[in-house]
């Protein structure tokens, strides 16, 4: 089956999200399809499955033009979809979710659940992908659900197989297994089209890569003759660094010490368990681990969000386990939370009163109840020209900016003062290269001002990159302590999955 | 490679932990109040079961015997715990509990425990069915606020129609009434997103105001519109010659046995047909549902109207199966009631059956406390089946997991 994207125009209010895209694949084919967050391929891939009526253009399969009306129609049409967010119902089992929609059944609806079983474990044999069909999505691992996700897709017989960034909750060892399902799907004839932002991964397992930038292919490359910063630079229009450039760390005293912390949720149930670790002035510690190992709570805990449930955190020798967040701030503590419309923003409001949101009440900002408006807009436009966020003027929401600006506001507050400490959690979650390339090299040069810096990332290769000191979290646990100049990215992998390189397993 | 990731370790509960705890107090709190409140009439309490065998019970020796178990029962709880027997000592404690003070109120006399029990299946008709409706409806995904509405909505349509025409199309003008109601509910939350329990306040005072100004409008002065002749008990053969049992399950009317049948077949239906995997699919996750074709706007809308059918007809329970005439705000709550059987019973259908008949329990004692004299206040035994409530759905259930979806718009584009 060959399929076609010819002349795709997608537009929404403001935003030309897809324009005059034309792509094709072929059977037995990868085609690797990246480009920056916002650059359009989830539009794109939205548009193919039916979710989406193009404006202009046409979607052929052989040759013949198709309307896809809804996901049915695309499904029908031999087109199936792993999403990012696994659209998978965590209460259901295995069976249940892959039969969902194509439900073998006898009168009156009456569902065949043995025959859905003997179909899921066809179908895993076949492609030796080792699912029970009686498990429940919420007990299992997400590599795990990701082959549930890829059985749904096989049992629809889909000729053509839509990965959306299917790499990035995996641990690197499930991406290498997942690598080896793609390679199978290719051999057994189908088509499968790989969306990822990340070079490494498209290079390794495409046979063509399509870059995206401003909702138009701005050019095909071949992986074997392509080198990853030429496929950065057609991604954001101009050169960029890969690498983060630093110099040996010149260490100080300690400034945060945490000792023996626990901390739990609202249902008592332990995220954190007696985790103890110091960072030093002018060190970067960078904290691993896969999503959902703790290390959310620690951060929250670290910055006053949670509270501890059991032993303490100090900064510069003063105990600040029970302080709240505004003390913590006061004593130099920066934050660049994991979830920018959560937890560091404001989306209503405008960037000069983002920049302002954590100062407003010092003597500088206000006269009694009072904020001085103006004070706050000098410091914005100083702030803007610094830090180069882009926006249309200091009044605007900035719920309107791109990712990496609003990162860029944030940063811009929590760094543009005097500090002890940073904590950046996903510092470059949904920003675009360029300016993780500017994210980064502000997070190095604070470091060089003898800041203390913790740097929570599930992006292994950005806390390897960026850390003088690698710590692994593990259900709660710091597993291991690295030099990551030492370790590979394997071996962390290994300690992020619970076990050591030795196969012993940890905790 | 491969590396075996052990995601099944427990983690600690402290939740479990506190439930358990207050569960332990609770039980020493009932032992108590048997000691010390229970304990004090002597004489004997006559339970009759058949017209021709009365079971007499010693009030003060049983509460005692009683307090005396349930200190210890606590005490275990607290000190060693049941595990995952803490529920059955729950609830065989609470039903012990409940012997005791019928025991206590009936000292000295007698009562029929049999029609006492009667009145309990009877009295849960109309809660068994709102809260199935509640249940069609949460588990794909809308909150049902309006059960009430629709409860009521069903009851005067049932009358009204049921007077003119006889109680069959009474039964039916009923059920369209409450699929008219859910109608309005369906069209709100799903096709313009409106906060689903905002809708469904909305239409519960919609409801009432329209009730109760045609009862005083058009019923006041036309009597014959709210006269209808109630559906008599049927005695099914045989099985109502059991002693006791046939009197309590099978000398019933049709209401009683269409409750147990819409429980039994919505259960089959929510478990076992592609259907209920569907229904329960866009509850929990309807993103999934809609990326596999399934149409999620469609299949909520039609729930949502067969719950307004379902909850009519319990309705229709008020006007045709007891009293036989609609009078203004006759459900008096009813409604609320089923919504917290729906939480009580955790959205499944059994579960939903167990607590109506706790709170038709809860009334039916409350009936018969006020023939008897116990020199509780009657005001205060009108209170009982709230209080029920609040104890059952705030203490007893632990937390439960409503479906995922419930209470949100589905965008397919999200």
């Amino acid at each position: 089956m060959k399929l076609e994207l010819r002349g795709i125009t997608k537009r929404f209010p403001g935003v030309v999200a897809n324009d005059n895209v034309n792509l094709a694949l072929n059977t037995g084919e990868v085609l690797s399809l990246i480009g920056e967050n916002g650059a359009g391929k989830s539009t794109l891939m939205s548009v193919l499955y039916g979710m989406y009526k193009p404006d202009e253009g046409d979607i052929l399969i052989d040759g013949s033009p198709q309307v896809f009306t809804s996901p049915a129609d695309a499904i029908a049409a031999g087109i199936g979809m792993v999403h990012q967010h696994f659209m998978l119902v965590p209460v259901f089992t295995v069976a249940e979710n892959v039969v969902l929609g194509v439900e073998p059944t006898g009168a009156l609806g009456r569902l065949h659940i043995d025959e859905a079983r003997r179909m899921v474990r066809e179908i895993s044999d076949k492609y030796s992908l080792d699912l029970d069909p009686d498990a429940v999505i919420e007990d299992l691992p997400v590599g795990v659900q990701q082959r549930v996700e890829i059985v749904k897709v096989l049992l629809r017989d889909a000729k053509v197989v839509v990965f959306d960034e299917p790499t990035a909750v995996l641990t690197p060892s499930e991406i290498i297994e997942f690598f080896e399902i793609v390679k199978t799907l290719v051999s057994a004839g189908r088509g499968v089209v790989f969306i990822t932002h990340k070079l490494k991964e498209a290079l390794k397992i495409a046979d063509r890569i399509a870059v995206l930038r401003r909702g138009k292919v701005v050019g095909e490359v071949d992986p074997k003759a392509a080198s990853e910063s030429q496929i950065a630079e057609m991604m954001v229009g101009r050169p960029v660094k890969l690498t983060v450039d630093k110099d040996t760390a010149s260490v100080g005293d300690v400034v945060l010490k945490v000792s023996d912390l626990t901390v739990l949720d609202a249902d008592g149930r332990t995220h954190v368990e007696s985790v103890s670790f110091d960072v030093r002035a002018g060190e970067i510690v960078g904290v691993a681990g896969v999503q959902g190992n703790g290390q959310t709570e620690l951060v929250e805990a670290l910055t006053g969000l949670r509270k501890a449930a059991g032993g303490t955190i100090s900064l510069d020798g003063k105990d600040l386990t029970h302080s709240n967040p505004r003390e913590r701030h006061q004593m130099g503590m920066a934050h660049i939370p994991e979830d920018r419309q959560r937890q560091g923003l404001v989306g209503g409001l405008s960037v000069a009163e983002n920049l302002v949101l954590t100062r407003y009440h010092d003597d500088q900002f206000s006269h009694g109840v009072i904020v001085d408006w103006d004070a706050a807009d000098a410091i914005a436009d100083t702030l803007i020209s610094e830090y180069d966020i882009r926006t249309p003027s200091k009044e605007t929401g900035v719920g309107t900016l791109s990712g990496g600006n609003q990162q860029k506001v944030i940063v811009a507050r929590e760094l543009s003062r005097d500090l002890r400490l940073t904590i950046a959690a996903q510092p470059t979650r949904g920003v675009d290269v360029g300016s993780i390339e500017y994210i980064h090299s502000r997070i190095v040069k604070e470091r060089d001002s003898g800041t203390a810096v913790l740097i929570v990332s599930t992006e292994l290769e950005e806390v390897m990159a960026l850390s003088d000191r690698l710590l692994v979290m593990y259900r709660g646990r710091v597993v291991a302590e690295l030099d990551p100049k030492k370790v590979t990215p394997m071996e962390v992998g290994l300690y992020m999955a619970g076990s050591r390189p030795d196969g012993a397993v940890v905790a | 490679m491969s590396i075996a990731v052990d995601t099944t370790a427990p983690l600690l509960s402290l939740e479990q932990k506190k439930r358990a705890r207050n569960v332990g107090f609770s039980l020493v709190f009932l032992g108590l109040v048997s000691a010390f409140l229970l304990a004090g009439r002597p004489g004997n309490a006559g339970f009759k079961l058949v017209d021709s065998y009365t079971v007499f019970l010693p009030a003060q020796p049983f509460a005692r015997a009683l307090a005396v178990a349930l200190v210890a029962l606590g005490a275990i709880q607290l000190f060693r715990g049941f595990g995952k027997w803490t529920n059955v000592v729950l609830a065989i404690a609470t039903g012990t509990f409940v012997i005791a003070f019928l025991t206590w109120a009936a000292s000295g006399g007698s009562f029929s425990l049999t029609g006492m029990l009667q009145d309990t299946v009877t009295r849960s008709v109309p809660i068994t069915l709102g809260a199935i409706a509640g249940i069609l409806c949460e588990r794909s995904g809308v909150i049902n606020i309006a059960i009430e509405g629709q409860l009521l909505g069903g009851a005067f349509a049932g009358a009204v129609l049921g007077s003119l025409y006889g109680p069959w199309v009474g039964i039916v003008g009923a059920m369209a009434m409450g699929v008219g109601l859910s109608a309005i509910l369906a069209v709100f939350a799903i096709r313009f997103r409106v906060d689903q329990v905002i809708v469904g306040f909305a239409i519960n005072f919609f409801s009432l105001g329209l009730t109760s100004f045609l009862a005083q409008r058009v019923l006041t002065p036309h009597p014959e519109y709210n006269i209808v002749k109630p559906f008599t008990p049927y005695a099914v053969p045989l099985l109502s010659k059991i002693p006791v049992i046939g009197v309590v399950l099978f000398t019933q009317t049709l209401f009683v046995y269409v409750s147990i049948l819409a429980v039994v077949v919505s259960t089959w239906f929510l478990y076992r047909t592609r259907w209920g995997l569907r229904t329960r699919a866009i509850g929990e996750y309807p993103q999934a549902a809609g990326t596999l074709g399934v149409d999620v706007i469609k299949l909520r809308y039609r729930n949502v109207w067969i719950a307004g059918a379902v909850a009519g007809l319990g309705g229709a329970w008020w006007p045709l199966g007891t009293v036989g005439r609609f009078d203004q705000n006759i459900t008096n709550g009813r409604g609320f009631i089923a919504l917290a059987a729906v939480i009580f019973g955790r959205w499944h259908p059994v579960g939903a059956l167990t607590a109506a008949l706790v709170f038709g329990l809860s009334e039916a004692i409350q009936l018969k406390m006020s023939n008897l004299d116990t020199g509780i206040p009657s005001e205060f035994l009108l209170m009982a089946p709230y209080i029920v409530t609040l104890i059952v759905v705030a203490g007893f259930v632990g937390r439960s997991r409503a479906p995922k979806a419930a209470g949100q718009a589905y965008d397919a584009s999200k």
